[in-house]
């Protein structure tokens, strides 16, 4: 496409995202394979609370089971919750591909340019997640469909906002957090190990494997002032109205804490990096 | 020690003084003062007593010598680049020759603004590379034979457009320079294709197009040859000359190929242990540095001679023809004692081949390299 004014910051933003979702589709069977493909595990968890619940005794009163405070339903439409809050907040591949372009000496080409590293990583990761979206949406309506007897009514609207504000910081929180990790490479050029424990602590922390509030106040008062719950677990809470009032507030302010620090943090790591930089890689 | 530099700012110019100390961050702590624009009347590229030196990690073969590491390693400090100077002015064309290590391609990366010095000062256009400021950075480029910063599953054109972009060029000129330079370097065909089909030749075309859509002026080539054929050598060689009288860009060029840097450039600097060691014109490098003529023989049909290697070393003897290597300052003695040998029907003296001499010169350098060793905790 070519542009008949002469090229601005907002134009040149334009272009990468542009290209960058050019280059996303280039691969058309790898792509469509590696989004179908991210349902997979969301029927394993729900098959494994599925066992849950069936060992779980029934109680005399005749009323529903309840592992932690959570029925079935809710525990199923929680878990297709957090697989959208990752939709957003994940970064398959970010971090390690940042500490490669250090290791491998293709970090220069951002040196050389007059081009910013986390903001043109920033528009390919925006131009990765609307490629994603744009082939889930299909499946992942389909599913939200057909459980939809598992959630409870639709939230107000100014509940829907919030949940989608979340969602928004989500990726952001995300974004910064997998940059930060890459640009650890400045120092320690391989940094999979570092990935590997983000990964588990992630894993656990973020309320992806198991709603955090079982873990009980003293603990997930705790976990609350940590980023990762914010990948998957708040969003999926402000949703089921599980987080309300001033918790709510008080959440959505950590996080916005954490994002600006995260920002601030990469900033930081990059600037330094690049002093420290020894040019490897040729 | 301080010193300034001239930043073109609108009518102004802006002083910068630099000061390094650090040996190991060479962070710049920056004073600014505005200047009168009258004092920038400097070269496109001065450089003053830069040094860069790396810390590389020495690890000794076997899995104990591994799991010491762990815990203590080994460094050899490596002065890459050790206090150099130079100034290019604008139009000129400067082959930056060396063997592998010499400190050609860091200098490179010291005034594209890739790394940080250790120490000492540069400034291309008035800016302080390693500032990295956009206005800098729009105003030159670095083409890296060896790598690849187009986009590679897509089409040249695409990674064109971006940088029309990023670097600001207006459509109009933008197209214009994008079909004058595929006409030149005749790759028009082959736009749309994405980079990863490309053959290295076609690679390196796309690569020197994006590197000059935004004219830059001031071009650092690293090895932009390495790796292809005579004929896209040649191609190369050719473009880059017809551009260069076109557009009086001033160019700083590294390569091995000593046929790229007779057909470019006509001041050659050489680099050896991070030092300056020649800087002056192609020819001046075997006036300067070869200690030994060469001497063609030609003798009269069965009267050649047993005592050649007598007279110099034989480099060469094949009846009724020899080659001889002589000491520059013997000539005339060893001419009139081949004379006195009879036989002789033709005779020359030349300068050995221009590889050769810096071949020896380079290998000189190879085996004066000092090592320096330290050990240190991580």
């Amino acid at each position: 496409m070519a542009t008949s004014t002469v090229p601005n910051r907002w134009s040149a933003s334009w272009t990468i995202l542009r290209i960058a979702l050019e280059e996303r589709l280039v691969y058309r069977g790898d792509f469509a394979l590696g989004t179908l493909m991210r349902f997979l595990p969301i029927v394993t968890q729900i098959f494994l609370w599925n066992t849950v619940f069936q060992a779980v005794a029934a109680p005399a009163s005749g009323e529903q089971k309840l592992v932690a405070g959570y029925t079935y339903e809710d525990m199923v439409a929680y878990y297709l919750l957090t697989m959208l809050s990752r939709a957003f907040s994940s970064m398959p591949g970010l971090s390690s591909g940042i500490a490669r372009l250090i290791r491998t000496g293709e970090v220069k080409k951002f040196l050389i340019q007059p081009i910013d590293l986390l903001w043109f990583h920033f528009l390919s990761r925006v131009a990765h997640k609307l490629a994603y979206y744009s082939v889930a949406i299909g499946p992942f309506a389909l599913v939200f469909f057909l459980c939809r007897a598992y959630f409870p009514a639709l939230p107000p609207t100014d509940t829907l906002g919030l949940f989608a504000l979340t969602l928004i910081l989500g990726f952001l929180l995300g974004y910064f957090l997998e940059v930060s990790l890459g640009l650890v490479g400045f120092w320690w050029l391989e940094i999979s190990s570092l990935i590997f424990v983000y990964t588990l602590l992630s894993f656990f922390l973020s309320g992806h494997m198991f709603p955090l509030d079982m873990l009980g106040t003293k603990w997930h008062w705790a976990v609350q002032l940590l980023p990762l719950q914010y990948l998957a677990y708040f969003p999926a809470a402000v949703f089921l109205g599980k987080v309300t009032g001033s918790a709510l507030w008080f959440g959505i302010l950590i996080e916005m804490v954490w994002v600006v620090g995260l920002i601030a943090l990469s900033r930081w790591l990059l600037r330094r990096g690049i002093v420290r930089y020894s040019g490897f890689g040729g | 020690m301080p010193r300034g530099y001239w930043v073109q700012a609108g009518p102004w110019s802006i002083v910068v003084e630099v000061v390094i100390t650090d040996r190991r961050r060479a962070r710049p702590k920056r004073r600014v003062k505005s200047q009168c624009s009258q004092c920038k009347d400097m070269a496109t590229i001065e450089i003053r007593g830069l040094r860069k030196s790396f810390r590389a990690y020495q690890k000794q073969e076997g899995l104990r010598a591994a799991l010491r590491g762990l815990w203590r390693r080994s460094y050899r400090e490596v002065d890459a680049v050790r206090g150099i100077d130079l100034t290019v002015e604008q139009g000129e064309f400067v082959a930056f020759l060396g063997p592998n290590g010499a400190g050609k391609t860091t200098t490179l990366k010291l005034l594209s603004g890739v790394i940080h010095p250790t120490e000492g000062t540069a400034r291309v256009l008035g800016h302080i590379p390693w500032l990295r400021e956009n206005t800098y950075r729009r105003r030159f480029a670095l083409v890296m034979g060896q790598k690849n910063q187009l986009w590679w599953d897509l089409p040249a054109q695409e990674s064109f457009r971006l940088h029309q972009q990023i670097y600001r060029i207006a459509p109009l000129e933008f197209d214009a320079t994008r079909d004058q330079l595929t006409s030149l370097l005749n790759v028009r065909h082959l736009l749309t294709q994405p980079v990863r089909e490309l053959s290295l030749g076609e690679r390196m075309k796309m690569e020197l197009i994006a590197a000059l859509l935004h004219s830059p002026d001031v071009l650092f080539l690293d090895e932009p040859t390495i790796g292809l054929d005579v004929v896209a050598q040649h191609n190369i060689q050719q473009f880059l000359r017809t551009y260069q009288q076109e557009r009086n860009v001033t160019v700083l060029l590294t390569s091995h190929y000593m046929k790229d840097v007779a057909a470019l450039c006509k001041r050659v600097v050489i680099i050896a242990q991070g030092q300056i060691k020649y800087d002056g014109s192609l020819s001046g490098i075997v006036d300067q540095f070869s200690q030994h003529k060469v001497i063609s023989l030609s003798f009269a049909e069965g009267r050649m001679p047993d005592q050649l290697a007598s007279v110099g070393t034989v480099l060469e003897c094949v009846p009724p023809k020899a080659r001889l290597r002589i000491p520059r300052s013997q000539v005339t003695t060893v001419l009139s004692k081949l004379l006195a040998l009879g036989g002789v029907e033709d005779v020359g003296v030349e300068d050995p081949p221009l590889e050769q001499v810096i071949a020896d010169m380079f290998s000189q350098a190879d085996h004066d390299q000092p090592d320096s060793l330290q050990t240190t905790a991580s």
